[in-house]
């Protein structure tokens, strides 16, 4: 073996060198959180009294949405498109707020473990519906979204229910420090303790792997299929952790949420997820997500008409991304 | 006799009406590397498929090392010691090198050998695929194929996009697999690099095992012969039809000539006139920068360098309609690209004539529907679905794209494949129209990938070859033996035509009524309509 090959195996390239490269890669979310923390003082010049309070309520406001923005992210990673993520959100919130009404703080924890099994069967009922009917993934999780918002209406037809007040306290208030929001460290252990060891596993290549080049993966011995479902039973599974954030954040079951599936879209594609597959990660859209939701604090500050509001969050969302596909198409043309 | 380490008989396999491969058969000895040879359309990547568990044969038994082998997936295939480099590179694009090489668990340390045999040992494994170039993909799959120590490795086409220093090493790499204990199948369309590397050849013709053929001095005649079958003999019969029916070049305006014209690494200095009232056929394997050139021609993509001249004036064209004003027309082979197809047929024929933008106002329905009805009449289109062209055969498809181009007046018209799936009547109505509008003074570049059609329609052909125009020959000569030699770009075609001719005359070249070589059946007892 020649020299060069054992000093790269041997000695490894050194520290900052290895740092640039870590920075080059996550460019787009270094961007978005520095995006974040520019609005950040925007919105303490519009409000010098914005403070540790009001940065807990933003994070308990944007937990739900950055549940289903994980869940879409993950299933848009592996090439298909989830458009039952709200629905399903609402068939585990109303499961556990009307299975945890009236009843004692203990009696909630196999409720809430029961609720994210439900997430994942739901979550695989998608997925193999998807493989076995062979129907695209947007017909397929379009329908079910109506399957799933009915069922959701069947079993608490008005919001109401009940939480337990430990689930509610994990998520209300601060965390040690004043201006550490709890609810923002629990949504990142969640993602975190799921997501990171699944990324450096064979089952999170495969993700990557049939979102990116199906054929490819196909022929290198994965099985599609059965990543496939994998990805909407993960899918499944982020939308329960979402309803449950709806129950815990609300105390109560809500069967009909916003429009969280196409918000969660919007909030991966500015995260810089590839709507084509492959491309993306978790902490772009969880980022995207609190600018979204802090561009509507902001708005509201300023007193501007909460019709037009939503008008301004379309703008900055297209040309936030214009944007960045211009820099892309500018780096390959170099 | 050495082992028999691969052995597949009876091999069949048929998506829908068509027979991709009727009665296969190969084996293969361990420490062999063995050569997969046939024309476009012959099964190889069929076979190759079949081996490698991503489709499964009707019938056939296929046996490794003695044993019964049937593999349901590549994953299993990998198992059972088959692995294939395919055409295209498999490695995940989105993800880097060491990434992809977890994902289908090879391990590194091989890898990295393998890597410093094909010469490039400098690679980064925490570089991300898509920014690799295609040769350094191809190696990687190479790579990645050795370092999980195969029984079976299939190459499918490996140096296709390969530059000649990797080729050179991959070959060597390849020939260094010679006399282990595993076999390796070599697909190639360049018979240089299976004489330099292949113990024997087996030869596919139309879906089933002709011959089998051991590689020495001489072999790549016989290796021609094979793939062409009983075909060669029949040419001479269409070339007496055909020949010296085209006009006199001197006689003649050129209507479009290409200086130069260069792409990537795809094209490179491909210059030709095309002349008013000839047709000028375009004979190539596939992959050998026709596509580009046509796309340049048509106006869907740009030269990076080089010149286009219509009517003797240089163009630059930016978009199809400005290859359409300049009387660029072109008819592709998938209809689909070129038709609405819920549409109707009056529609489409018309089209071009007010798809401009600057025609706002409403269409002159009378004059269009004269003009449209002249050319349908002209073409024999069958009329009957005349509400959406979807529900017209495949010919009759193709002759409403080309009747769209001769309502407007067709000046040059670019023909891609046009009869590819096309029934053998249709194909000889099209053959005639584009005759016939040759003979009203069109001219037309026919680019075709059977090699017959080129003595049927064309008055000349040009033969590119890796992205060149290696020969030019006259309709007299542009038989298939010449046509293919050409198209492989052997030795012996860079003589000029007359030179050819003369080798012809000496007996060199295998003309067509020799006694049959080596044929592992026997000979069809009728003509054959090819497939």
């Amino acid at each position: 073996m020649s020299a060069a090959l054992d000093a790269r195996t041997i000695g490894g390239p050194d520290m900052a060198s290895r740092l640039r490269h870590w920075a080059w890669r996550n460019s787009w979310t270094l961007a978005l959180l520095g995006l974040f923390v520019v609005i950040l003082l925007l919105t303490y010049l519009i409000q010098p009294t914005y403070g540790a309070a009001q940065l807990q309520g933003l994070a308990v406001g944007a937990m739900p949405l950055a549940m289903a923005a994980v869940a879409q992210a993950i299933v848009v990673i592996s090439g298909g498109i989830d458009l039952s993520i709200g629905s399903m959100m609402a068939v585990t919130s109303v499961t556990a707020a009307v299975l945890m009404k009236d009843q004692s703080e203990a009696a909630a924890i196999p409720v809430v473990l029961g609720v994210l099994v439900l997430g994942l069967i739901l979550g695989s009922i998608n997925g193999t519906l998807v493989v076995v009917t062979r129907v695209p993934d947007i017909v397929v999780t379009l329908a079910m979204s109506f399957v799933w918002a009915g069922a959701a209406l069947v079993v608490l037809p008005s919001p109401g229910g009940g939480s337990a007040d430990w689930l509610t306290g994990m998520v209300k208030g601060p965390l040690g420090l004043d201006f550490l929001p709890r609810a923002l460290v629990v949504l990142l252990v969640i993602v975190g303790v799921i997501w990171i060891p699944l990324r450096r596993s064979n089952a999170g290549l495969a993700l990557y792997g049939i979102g990116s080049n199906r054929l490819a993966a196909f022929r290198g011995g994965v099985s599609v299929g059965r990543t496939k479902v994998f990805a909407y039973m993960l899918g499944g599974l982020f939308s329960a952790f979402g309803g449950l954030a709806l129950t815990a954040t609300t105390g109560i079951g809500t069967p009909v949420p916003g429009g969280y599936t196409l918000l969660g879209v919007a909030a991966i594609v500015l995260g810089g997820v590839s709507l084509a597959g492959g491309r993306g990660g978790l902490a772009g859209p969880i980022v995207a997500v609190f600018i979204l939701a802090l561009v509507r604090t902001d708005l509201t500050l300023l007193g501007v008409n909460s019709n037009l509001s939503t008008v301004v969050q379309g703008t900055i969302l297209i040309g936030v991304v214009m944007f960045g596909s211009l820099l892309t198409m500018r780096q390959e043309r170099t | 006799m050495p082992d028999i380490l691969l052995e597949a008989t009876g091999v069949a396999k048929r998506y829908g009406a068509v027979a991709a491969l009727r009665d296969a058969s190969l084996s293969v000895r361990a420490g062999e590397v063995h050569a997969l040879m046939g024309a476009n359309g012959a099964g190889k990547s069929t076979l190759v498929q079949i081996l490698t568990g991503a489709v499964h044969p009707d019938s056939g038994t296929i046996t490794v090392r003695g044993e019964k082998y049937s593999a349901s997936s590549p994953a299993e295939a990998r198992k059972g010691g088959v692995v294939s480099v395919y055409q295209e590179p498999s490695v995940i694009p989105d993800l880097d090198i060491r990434s992809n090489l977890r994902l289908t668990k090879t391990p590194i340390e091989p890898f990295r050998h393998w890597l410093q045999e094909l010469g490039i040992g400098d690679l980064d494994l925490s570089d991300i695929a898509r920014d690799l170039p295609l040769a350094t993909l191809r190696v990687i799959d190479l790579a990645r194929a050795l370092a999980i120590e195969p029984s079976v490795l299939m190459l499918d086409e490996m140096t296709a996009a390969l530059p000649a220093d990797l080729t050179e090493r991959v070959l060597h790499v390849i020939g260094s697999q010679r006399g282990s204990d595993r076999c390796i199948i070599f697909i190639s369309h360049r018979l240089i690099e299976i004489a330099a590397v292949c113990d024997r050849a087996t030869v596919l013709r139309e879906g089933a095992t002709v011959g089998v053929v051991d590689i020495d001095a001489g072999s790549e005649e016989r290796i021609v012969a094979l793939m062409l079958g009983e075909r060669a003999a029949k040419s001479e019969a269409q070339m007496a039809a055909n020949a010296g029916s085209g006009p006199s070049l001197a006689a003649t305006t050129t209507r479009l000539a290409a200086r130069d014209l260069a792409v990537g690494g795809r094209l490179h200095d491909v210059s030709f006139e095309l002349h008013a009232g000839e047709v000028l056929g375009v004979a190539a394997l596939e992959g050998q920068g026709q596509d580009e050139l046509f796309d340049i021609l048509a106006g869907a993509r740009r030269a990076d360098s080089g010149e286009l001249l219509v009517n003797g004036g240089p163009v630059t064209f930016r978009h199809p309609a400005d290859a359409i004003k300049a009387g660029v027309v072109y008819v592709p082979a998938d209809r689909a690209e070129a038709l609405l197809m819920q549409r109707s047929i009056r529609e489409n024929v018309a089209l071009p004539s007010f798809a401009g933008f600057r025609s706002w106002g409403p269409i002159r329905m009378s004059a269009e529907r004269t003009k449209v009805n002249a050319a349908i009449a002209q073409l024999q289109i069958d009329t009957r679905a005349a509400s959406q062209v979807r529900q017209l055969s495949g010919g009759n498809q193709q002759k409403v794209t080309i009747a769209r181009w001769v309502a407007g007046g067709v000046q040059t018209m670019l023909c891609f494949d046009p009869t590819r799936g096309i029934d053998i009547g249709t194909k000889q109505q099209i053959y005639e129209l584009v005759r016939d509008l040759a003979a009203a003074g069109a001219a037309v570049l026919f680019y075709t990938s059977e090699l017959k059609e080129i003595q049927l329609v064309c008055d000349r052909a040009i033969v590119m070859f890796a992205g060149r125009v290696v020969a030019e020959i006259p309709v007299e000569e542009a038989d298939e033996p010449t046509l293919l030699r050409a198209a492989y770009d052997l030795p012996k075609d860079v003589l000029m035509p007359e030179e050819i001719a003369a080798v012809e005359v000496g007996g060199d070249l295998a003309p067509p009524g020799a006694p049959p070589i080596v044929p592992a059946e026997p000979p069809d007892p009728g003509p054959q309509v090819s497939a």
